[in-house]
């Protein structure tokens, strides 16, 4: 027994060790050693984001260098607060918020103390650095604008937040990252990636060498410069055109899908939303809850296309075998549903499939849209095809672009119908849904796929996926994705018959007064009735102006949308735009002075005023009385204070 | 006697455990003290390459050792055990301090620390009085003479202030047991430790509820026929109640601010997170720094020279005390389970070799060996990784130190000697 005695305690001791030892090096031991060792300091070395260029190579956004004040509390020492505090342009309060904020987030790693100092102020300050212990300077690079457009399009970067640094661990506290736009979808190819080197420290905080000799250490790889499909001049122009607009334009090369110019009105200048005003700024822009400015409304905005979707329509009954282009049908000045007359603008007589689309016929439509339905044995199965054609014109869905934001629209469906009329062949028919006939039922599109889906008609029956991203690093993007054709469900041969239509829209329809010399266009117009609620109410609005173009008829080069909130007629204010846009972007400059005039210098303020004013109001009358200009240096002053 | 024979009888096992530990034992030393302008490994001017002087001067003792008559010892233990008692009196006046602790002879060329050889000489006293014929352990009078033996030099080093030194004779009381002290006073020592330790996590209250408890189960569980001693019994329960009651009184206010925060902190009696990390910072730096280091070795530790709290120094006394935390950082577990593998194989060892000594005096100088080696052990790496409170005592072979190597090694082959010897007549 008392010879055992010892024998057992050496054991159990050992056992004991043993234990202790595998709950520390076993399992309390956590990989990460390296990120939480106090013993090893993390110097980073930024790379210069890539800059950002137009598809003809213009400087859309650069550098400047800005300069971060950092802080590490543990090795803050005492110090002249007062002057630090004049140097940085802070009072003592800040600076102890600011150190009280840092220090919670961790004593020994560095937080930014004051960030993004001008060049000015850091020049002042980088000779006394010095003297503050634990304070140091980190240089990084701030966005440079060198226009004052497209910030839907390209976004903005700002400051990683705790979501992002626990989502990915490559970044650190007070990095930037892309928040939104091109910004944000090709982050990590204009970022290029952070050098990092390591060093030994003692227990009192000295460097005593770098860490494993520097083995782990990387160099920074430089981001890559891109080109962006979006031509500059074309997206000024547009943007310059939109002032005192609500709405959006989307232009897009048919035979790429490249976006040519993607503009919301009303819109900011991108500079806002840089340096230390940046958060200020965001909140003016984003807390404006009428106008709201970033809102994307070219990509986000989903209302009802309106007569644009009648050669959509048209396309769908020829495949269908339900009309052909010399089908008949008479307009009353309207049309019957039932027993309630329905009214159309287009001045009656009898319609064909030409005439249907350039005078713009509600009657036409609505009784191809019927024919449509006879060709099948049940309402359901008609609803079906008719719905398999219009998505395959990308309208439904998010389109797959690089685009950041986004929504997918709607198409009505069986389901939808049965869900809200019954299920069976008695509850609802082609009489029921007739609306989808001329564009006001329950299609619900965007103006990037209006555009998308003229685009497709511009070919003849596809379309490509509509992009903004043109080149990486001087090289040509070949993305699978962006450069395969996505077919539609119609044949080549039944576009024809409909482009003519859409010629002759300027030719002889309704948008024959705003022809461009030398420029053969097709294009349709529409003036979408539009409801909103206020409090609740059911309210109705100016109609919407919609414009559809692309030119040249043969061998398109551009497709265009156009929406303009409370624009009334569709050759009102969105053909008027349109039309320039497209002169513009093929003769690169505008003749017609005196349209260009005046549709930079009218705006619809007063329109989008009337639901806000509390009173009564009139819709759809006659108002040209308000000057952009004026608008917009008032815009510009609120926002630069 | 030929040095060949004894080499030939040695036991070469525990010299190969002991060699193995002084090589791990220098090569932490080496990685905890390199730094990147260091020539050579027999520069003597860097802490690593004194101790392989140190080394190679332990070497050369042990020749000595091993060349002296076996009975030398037993001889002149008695003359041993009075120098070093001399020796450290002689501290109270002539000691150096180094590092506040009065341990110290100058000898200009290497300081001399006489509690080291007060162990060697107190284990051989201590077994040669117990194996003495007219020696009866049994005996009251004899067991006092026994432990003056050990707390002598033990009251001698408390003031220095070394406490932890001391704490190694009082292990020494272990050989006493194995010669036939009753173990029940073994029992109430641990039991009084409990006590102590209990009271401090759940307070006097409480313990005196648990000992209610369990004379409740005993009672109910107890045999019919069994008699319970009444009178000892509720001796037994009071004296326990009081020993706890005076627990607060000896933790307040005879124990210092410093002794109360490393039992807050080996306890976990602090709760309050703002105090704890201020103790942690403090006086719990050490232990945290070291349990820290440990931890981030990990399984297969950060290699030989890579460990980056060695290299920035972020454990104190890491070439003396905190040798360990050194390997536990650069070799990660399989590095420190070898080193506590060879402790106990090594212990174990001598525990074998102790038990088949024929003679009194060799059976009770190994348990003498085996006490002051498993004690080094025990409380040394038991405060490293953060088992048993702060109290500094080195590693044996391990930690930096020229006495303490000196007299680990003469201390182990003395015993090593005996053993070689032990089959020959006339001892």
């Amino acid at each position: 027994m008392k010879k055992l005695l010892l024998s057992s305690i050496i054991v159990i001791i050992g056992i004991t060790f043993l234990g202790r030892l595998s709950y520390l090096q076993i399992f309390s031991f956590s990989p990460d050693q390296v990120l939480e060792d106090p013993a090893i300091k993390r110097v980073y070395d930024y790379p210069e984001r890539g800059y950002i260029y137009d598809r003809n190579g213009k400087l859309l956004v650069g550098n400047d260098p800005a300069y971060d004040v950092m802080v590490i509390p543990r090795e803050v020492r005492e110090l002249d607060t007062l002057e630090l505090c004049g140097l940085l342009k802070i009072d003592k309060e800040k600076f102890k918020k600011e150190l009280r904020k840092a220090r919670i987030y961790s004593p020994r790693l560095p937080s930014v103390f004051v960030p993004q100092l001008s060049k000015e102020d850091y020049a002042k300050l980088q000779e006394k650095m010095r003297h503050y212990r634990g304070f140091y300077i980190q240089k990084r690079s701030l966005r440079y604008y060198d226009t004052n457009s497209a910030a839907n399009v390209l976004g903005y970067i700002s400051e990683v937040n705790e979501r992002d640094l626990a989502k990915n661990p490559y970044y650190v506290q007070g990095e930037l990252t892309g928040r939104t736009g091109v910004e944000k979808v090709y982050e990590d190819i204009l970022r290029g990636r952070k050098g990092v080197q390591y060093i030994q420290k003692d227990r009192f905080n000295r460097d005593i060498g770098p860490y494993k000799n520097g083995t782990l250490d990387t160099l920074p790889e430089q981001g890559f410069e891109i080109n962006v499909t979006i031509d500059k001049d074309l997206q000024e122009y547009g943007e310059k055109l939109m002032v005192g607009k609500w709405g959006g334009i989307v232009a897009i090369e048919p035979a790429t899908g490249e976006i040519l110019s993607m503009i919301s009105g009303p819109t900011y200048d991108p500079s806002l939303l840089v340096g230390r005003k940046r958060s200020a700024n965001y909140s003016k822009l984003h807390y404006d809850s009428i106008s709201k400015p970033t809102f994307d409304r070219s990509i986000s905005f989903e209302k009802s296309p309106g007569s644009p979707f009648k050669a959509i329509n048209a396309l769908i009954a020829l495949q269908e075998g339900a009309i052909t282009p010399s089908t008949t049908f008479t307009c009353h000045h309207g049309f019957f549903i039932g027993r309630s007359k329905k009214g159309c603008h287009c001045g009656g007589g009898t319609r064909t499939l030409n005439n249907g689309i350039y005078k713009s016929c509600n009657a036409y439509f609505v009784g191809a849209y019927k024919k449509l339905f006879e060709q099948f044995p049940s309402n359901s199965e008609a609803m079906d095809a008719w719905e398999k054609h219009v998505r395959s014109f990308g309208l439904g869905s998010y389109l797959g672009s690089d685009l950041y934001t986004g929504r997918p629209g709607s198409v009505p469906s069986t389901e939808l119908y049965n869900k809200w009329y019954g299920v069976g062949d008695k509850r609802w028919s082609a009489t029921t849904t007739y609306s989808n006939a001329i564009g006001q039922g329950e299609v619900n599109v965007t103006p990037i796929q209006l555009a998308n889906m003229t685009a497709a008609i511009a070919n003849r029956g596809f379309f490509f996926t509509p992009h903004v991203l043109k080149k990486i690093d001087g090289k040509e993007i070949s993305i699978p994705d962006f450069v395969e054709p996505k077919h539609t469900t119609i044949d080549k041969r039944h576009f024809e018959p409909v482009i003519q239509g859409m010629a002759d829209v300027y030719h002889k329809g309704t948008a024959q007064y705003i022809q461009i010399p030398d420029i053969e266009i097709a294009g349709k117009t529409g003036t979408v009735e539009n409801y909103i609620k206020i409090d609740s109410v059911k309210t109705q609005l100016t109609d919407n102006s919609v414009f559809v173009a692309f030119a040249p008829v043969e061998n398109p080069t551009i497709a265009i949308a156009v929406y303009i909130q409370n624009g009334y007629y569709g050759s009102r204010y969105a053909g008027h735009i349109a039309s320039l846009m497209i002169e513009k972007y093929i003769k690169r400059e505008v003749t017609r002075k005196d349209l260009e005039k005046r549709m930079l210098e009218r705006t619809l303020e007063r329109e989008y005023a009337k639901p806000y004013s509390g009173k009564e109001f009139k819709i759809n009358e006659y108002d040209w009385s308000q000057d952009a200009n004026k608008f917009h240096a008032e815009k510009a002053e609120s926002l630069s204070e | 006697m030929s040095g060949k024979s004894v080499l030939k009888r040695i036991d070469w096992l525990s010299v190969l455990f002991y060699l193995l530990l002084l090589t791990i034992g220098w090569v932490n030393i080496y990685s905890s003290t390199f730094s990147e302008s260091d020539s050579s490994i027999f520069d003597f001017s860097t802490l690593h390459g004194k101790q392989l002087f140190f080394i190679l001067t332990s070497f050369a003792s042990i020749v000595i050792l091993l060349a002296l008559e076996a009975n030398f010892y037993e001889r002149f233990s008695s003359v041993l055990y009075i120098i070093s008692m001399v020796l450290l009196l002689g501290l109270f006046v002539f000691g150096k301090t180094i590092a506040g602790a009065t341990s110290w002879y100058d000898l200009g060329f290497f300081n001399l620390q006489p509690s080291e050889l007060a162990k060697v000489a107190t284990a051989l006293a201590l077994a040669k009085y117990l194996s003495d014929i007219q020696t009866d352990i049994k005996r009251n009078k004899d067991q006092l003479y026994a432990f003056a033996i050990i707390l002598i030099p033990a009251i001698l080093i408390i003031p220095q202030p070394d406490p932890g030194s001391a704490l190694v004779f009082f292990s020494l009381s272990f050989v006493i047991f194995r010669e036939g002290l009753p173990i029940y006073y073994l029992g109430i020592a641990f039991f009084a430790i409990l006590i102590f330790v209990t009271t401090l996590m759940f307070g006097t209250i409480w313990i005196t509820i648990g000992i209610a408890l369990i004379l409740v189960l005993f009672f109910l569980l107890k045999k019919k026929k069994f008699r319970v001693p009444v009178i000892p019994t509720v001796i037994a329960v009071v004296v326990t109640i009081l020993f706890s009651l005076s627990v607060d009184f000896v933790f307040n206010n005879v124990f210092e601010q410093r002794h109360r925060d490393r039992f807050s902190l080996w306890l976990r009696l602090e709760k309050d997170p703002a105090k704890l990390e201020y103790i942690r910072k403090t006086i719990g730096y050490n232990t945290y720094q070291s349990e820290k280091a440990i931890e981030s070795g990990g399984f297969f530790g950060k290699g030989f020279l890579e460990g980056t709290r060695t290299k920035g120094d972020f454990v104190p006394e890491q070439h003396t005390d905190y040798i360990f935390s050194t390997v536990g950082e650069e070799w990660g577990f399989l590095g420190t389970s070898t080193v506590v593998l060879l402790f106990t194989l090594l212990l174990l060892r001598l525990v074998y070799l102790s038990e088949r000594q024929k003679t009194g005096f060799a059976r009770m100088y190994g348990y003498g060996v085996i006490s002051i080696l498993l004690v080094h052990y025990f409380i040394n790496i038991g405060m490293v990784i953060g088992v048993l409170p702060t109290i500094g005592i080195p590693l044996p072979f391990f930690s930096y130190g020229g006495s303490g190597l000196l007299f680990f090694t003469a201390l182990l082959f003395i015993f090593l000697k005996l053993d070689a010897n032990r089959l020959k007549e006339g001892i």
